[in-house]
């Protein structure tokens, strides 16, 4: 409390960056990155409530064996959507755009990103994209799968041509983010910053960048092509023409596995975030994680195939992509041992982003290990297309970019709103939100093994059972999101102030106040000791 | 100097988020590298999908080339080399302060840019008079000596050159855009003519890629 009262005359001359304006137009026209964070926070949070909703749509149906909630085309719709909208809306962007946008600059000792007002381009895009692709909601949604496989996407009688544009120009924002990014970290370090002391979370924004850089534009160009095949009528990928489908999802899988790790890196750098500062250690080994985040950039660009094996492709071919999605394998679990390196005999404090870490470590460690078996391809012949995958995805992208946003909204929250939220309400909905995530996918495992496929709204009567407990799961988790808005809007407007550091960190973005005013530093800073110093004597 | 680059030295200042110009143009730079390797990958996805389909199909791909006009092609092709120069020579004259020379060799640029346009598009008007329509539409693709393939060629090379000529309009944008600037530009600013620049030879060296594949390669 003393350290908040010492800085209070400095606040009152810069004023923090929520109070430098306060209209809603100052907002729309902000080039400030931490409003276009915020921005894209809300606008992604906003679309993971519009993606669970088609989820729990999708959960209230496979209740009963019939199609009775919803008919077939409609169950098609939903099954679309919500994987359009939860990968493309809130799993791409949540995460870079909008924590990484606030934090950066602060992280390497900058007042704002290189581009400021290609930032706030890439927020109108998003949004512009957003609206696009859930306007052919209203009139003709998509029924496609988020895959868009040719040759059916292009014959669909559904709005796909429309919803290809719409992802086309959602992956301009990514490219612009990815720019802005990549250019921020090169050039705008302050005196102190070098690559080795960057904090941990930049390596994995700067990962992330170098993909969605490279990828981004070889999904345009599939898609596009596919919205040309639908609306032109071109037949690129059409058999009946000569066309090739298989070449559509080799495109495809080039960006979509990549994709992945666009989703999962930015989670992994915020566990590297919070399990340093609430071990109060520095990590095992900072070289280790920094590089592995490189390392899983690079290997998943080499392992697409996997998605394929049974599309037909050549025994050997499948081999070789088998081979190298271990490797990514490789690079998490040093990850994992790190974390767990740095857990050990550290000074820990205990707090609702440490347990959605804890709840981020089971999950990705759970949800990789069955990973490493799809990617067997003896045994993904007798998965494929099963809930099996279903379950296995949801754990590595729910289980892991999930929990990791809302660690980092609860570990950032004091950052970014000045304020301290209910440590008891986010202990229960934490609680809520891991036991409801597991109940919801651990059966889906059970049924994908036993044989049911994925995408169907009927199924076989013996598959019931599993099929209610994941749906009462489903319940669980989304009442544990739903008390956390809650929470956090309370905590907004009435919690208590938080001071510049509420969790003891040494990390750089903890040196500034919260909020931080508009430019970040009240004066060019100069980072003498490094993010994760703990064992160096300060002040 | 001075009065040749029209502004006072001085009178610019970075813009907030830097500290110096140097910085400012390191990140420009920088910025303008990263986006074309972005550009690149796009291209590639093409070029990718051009290779499966040759393997599969080659003979129909030494058919169309065969169609393409290589005159009108090659000539283009030395038309975007010449807008290369062109553009590269402006850089050149802004840094030794012949600001005007600068500004005249962009406009040329501009104008073997449309001159480039317009060949193309009567390249279009040919390949339609021919009855050549995207999607294997049109009485070329009624005659019975058509090899299968050759309506996903002529699929490629509308998409391919279409797109290539979306960023031939994108780049005439920003060089007129630079024409506008250039006599306000100071030294510490000339960065910004060659982002132009740099952005001008990618829209050069995809054209450098596209010719032979769709030009050149004829069979033998």
């Amino acid at each position: 409390m003393s350290n908040a009262v010492a800085s209070m005359p400095e606040r009152a001359r810069t004023p923090d960056y929520l109070q430098a304006a306060k209209t809603v137009g100052s907002w729309l026209v902000t080039i400030d990155h931490k409003r276009i964070g915020v921005m894209f926070l809300a606008a992604s949070s906003l679309f993971l409530f519009v993606g669970g909703v088609f989820a729990m749509l999708i959960r209230a149906e496979l209740v009963t064996p019939n199609a009775q909630v919803m008919d077939l085309m409609t169950y098609n719709r939903m099954f679309t959507l919500h994987g359009v909208v939860m990968i493309f809306l809130f799993m791409i962007p949540a995460i870079p755009s909008g924590f990484g946008n606030f934090l950066l600059p602060i992280l390497i000792g900058a007042k704002d990103l290189a581009f400021p007002r290609l930032n706030l381009l890439s927020w109108y895009i998003y949004v512009f994209g957003a609206l696009l692709l859930l306007g052919t909601t209203i009139g003709n949604a998509v029924d496609t799968g988020w895959t868009f496989y040719a040759p059916y996407s292009a014959q669909s009688p559904t709005a796909v041509s429309l919803a290809l544009v719409a992802v086309f120009i959602l992956g301009w924002s990514s490219i612009l983010t990815a720019v802005n990014f990549i250019v921020t970290t090169h050039t705008m370090r302050a005196k102190g910053v070098g690559w080795m002391r960057l904090p941990l979370f930049v390596w994995a924004l700067y990962g992330t960048s170098v993909i969605q850089i490279l990828a981004t534009p070889v999904l345009g160009i599939a898609l596009l092509l596919v919205a040309a095949d639908h609306g032109l009528d071109l037949g690129i990928f059409d058999p009946a023409r000569g066309g090739d489908p298989i070449l559509y999802q080799h495109l495809f899988w080039f960006y979509s596995h990549p994709a992945v790790y666009i989703m999962v890196l930015p989670a992994l750098g915020v566990v590297s975030e919070v399990v340093c500062t609430f071990a109060h250690k520095n990590p095992f080994s900072y070289k280790a994680i920094a590089l592995s985040s490189l390392g899983i950039a690079f290997v998943g660009f080499f392992v697409w195939g996997h998605h394929m094996f049974t599309a037909g492709m050549s025994t050997f071919g499948a081999g070789a992509f088998a081979v190298l999605s271990m490797f990514v394998a490789i690079f998490s679990a040093i990850k994992v041992f790190t974390w767990t390196g740095t857990l050990y005999q550290g000074s820990i404090t205990f707090g609702t982003p440490l347990v959605y870490i804890f709840a981020f470590l089971f999950l990705f460690v759970f949800g990789g290990m069955t990973g490493v078996a799809v990617a067997t391809m003896s045994l993904d012949v007798h998965w494929h297309d099963t809930y099996f995958v279903v379950a296995h995805f949801h754990f590595i992208m729910v289980g892991g970019t999930l929990t990791a946003f809302l660690a980092a909204l609860h570990y950032w929250f004091p950052k970014i709103t000045g304020r301290l939220y209910s440590e008891r309400w986010g202990l229960l909905s934490a609680s809520l939100v891991f036991g409801g995530f597991f109940l919801t996918f651990f059966p889906q495992f059970l049924l994908g093994n036993a044989g049911m496929p994925r995408r169907y709204a009927e199924y076989a009567e013996e598959y019931q059972v599993l099929h209610v407990v994941s749906t009462a799961g489903s319940w669980l988790l989304a009442i544990g999101l739903v008390i956390t808005v809650a929470y956090l809007f309370v905590a907004m407007r009435h919690g208590p102030r938080a001071g510049p550091n509420p969790w003891r960190s040494r990390s750089y973005e903890w040196t500034v106040p919260s909020p931080p005013p508009t430019h970040n530093f009240t004066e060019t800073p100069v980072f003498e000791i490094g993010p994760y110093d703990y064992h160096r004597e300060v002040r | 100097m001075a009065e040749a680059h029209g502004g006072e030295i001085g009178e610019v200042r970075p813009a907030f988020q830097f500290a110096t110009l140097e910085q400012q143009a390191h990140a420009a730079r920088l910025g303008m590298w990263v986006f074309l390797a972005s550009e690149v990958l796009l291209f590639s996805a093409f070029f990718g999908l051009w290779a499966a389909y040759y393997t599969h199909y080659p003979e129909a791909f030494y058919a169309g080339a065969t169609h393409n006009s290589l005159f009108l092609g090659t000539f283009n092709t030395v038309v975007l080399i010449g807008s290369s120069w062109a553009v590269a020579s402006a850089d050149f004259f802004f840094h030794t302060g012949r600001v005007r020379m600068a500004r005249t060799l962009l406009l040329v640029t501009v104008a073997l840019a449309a001159v480039f346009l317009v060949v193309k598009g009567i390249e279009y008007v040919q390949h339609f008079d021919d009855g050549i329509f995207p999607g294997g539409r049109g009485h070329y693709f009624e005659s019975p000596d058509r090899l299968p393939g050759e309506a996903l060629y002529f699929n490629l090379y509308y998409v391919m050159t279409a797109t290539h000529a979306l960023h031939v309009i994108i780049g005439m944008t920003l060089l007129l855009w630079l024409v506008r600037r250039i006599p306000r530009l100071v030294p510490a600013q000339g960065h910004v003519v060659e982002l132009g620049g740099l952005y001008w030879h990618l829209v050069d060296i995809i054209w450098i890629f596209i010719w032979p594949l769709f030009y050149l390669l004829r069979g033998t």
